[in-house]
């Protein structure tokens, strides 16, 4: 048997194709869920893909939030379904509350596209296991609203718990508190982070590597062996 | 009808590069004097109907859930004023 992943299409995703091919090239099925449609089709895990959905009006992430699907996804993700937020699709779990903490406007005020360096902090995620935790792997990152921030009793209590998924290494690229790049919630089913790891599946596009790929094969893994 | 406004800041704990940008132009522009500049977002609702207590709990209730994000930003709501009413 194989694993169905849904992947949401808002009106403004950009990554959703990209996420699609990712998850088809570990070997799972994805399946095209719709933003209007409260239907998740059954599937054991949901992407929520980069992009700009309702153009980042208000915050990003803020109107998605409140899409019919997300109904679905929030219920899901709270007994225990597998969600992975990506760029946009993290901005969207902070502000539905499944993820502690909030994403800001870059320090800098500038869009950021760079190949960059992260340490797994966490390889015991649904979305993590195929890594080794320590491990530093470099996948795209590209986004205007990058900086996460939470209260200084959040944070402690997440590197407490362990739920520091991913950090930035050599180069904090947008003022994130702590240095950090992807986090999960406490049960570890619901994970979202900055960089694109669906832009890293193939060794003849983007940066030549394909550290991205373990995302989609840790779900896989988890998923057929529950 | 009546105006509701509702006024959005960043907390004070929060960085604003935004903010530290228009205050770096000021002296640029000969404005000198300001030492710090935070940038906020203001919305204003065009209420049909009574404004009473109900209708502004309903409203504090939209800020605090969707207007603005309660893990960053702090807001107040003010009625502003009756529209297109006889004085």
């Amino acid at each position: 048997m194989t694993a169905r992943i849904g992947v949401v299409t808002f009106p403004g995703s950009l990554d959703d194709r990209d996420t699609q091919r990712a998850i088809r090239l570990a070997g799972a099925e994805p399946v095209a869920l719709w933003h209007k449609d409260k239907d998740l089709k059954q599937v054991d895990a949901v992407v929520l893909p980069g992009g700009f959905s309702y153009g980042d009006y208000l915050r990003a992430g803020a109107i998605s939030r409140f899409s019919p699907v997300m109904e679905s996804v929030i219920e899901q993700a709270k007994s225990g379904m597998p969600v992975l937020g990506i760029c946009n699709g993290f901005q969207i779990l902070t502000e539905a509350h499944l993820l502690p903490g909030a994403m800001l406007g870059n320090n800098h005020l500038h869009f950021i596209c760079r190949d960059q360096k992260l340490r797994v902090e966490n390889a015991d995620t649904a979305w993590t296991v195929d890594y080794d935790a320590g491990q530093e792997i470099h996948i795209p990152l590209k986004n205007m609203d990058g900086r996460y921030v939470a209260d200084e009793h959040t944070l402690d209590e997440l590197e407490a718990e362990g739920r520091v998924v991913f950090r930035y290494r050599d180069f904090n690229p947008n003022g994130s508190l702590r240095d950090i790049a992807g986090i999960s919630n406490a049960a570890g089913n619901v994970v979202g982070l900055m960089p694109h790891p669906e832009h890293a599946v193939e060794p003849l596009v983007g940066s030549g590597r394909t550290d991205g790929l373990p995302f989609f094969t840790s779900i896989l893994k988890k998923l057929v062996n529950a | 009808m009546a105006r509701v406004v509702v006024d959005v800041m960043l907390k004070p704990e929060i960085l604003d590069p935004q903010g530290q940008a228009v205050q770096r132009a000021l002296p640029r522009l000969g404005f000198e004097g300001v030492s710090d500049v935070r940038q906020g977002k203001r919305f204003e609702l065009e209420v049909d109907g009574p404004v009473d207590d109900a209708a502004l709990a309903r409203i504090h209730d939209l800020a605090e859930s969707f207007l603005a994000n309660t893990v960053i930003e702090d807001f107040t709501v003010k009625v502003e004023e009756m529209v297109g009413e006889e004085k």
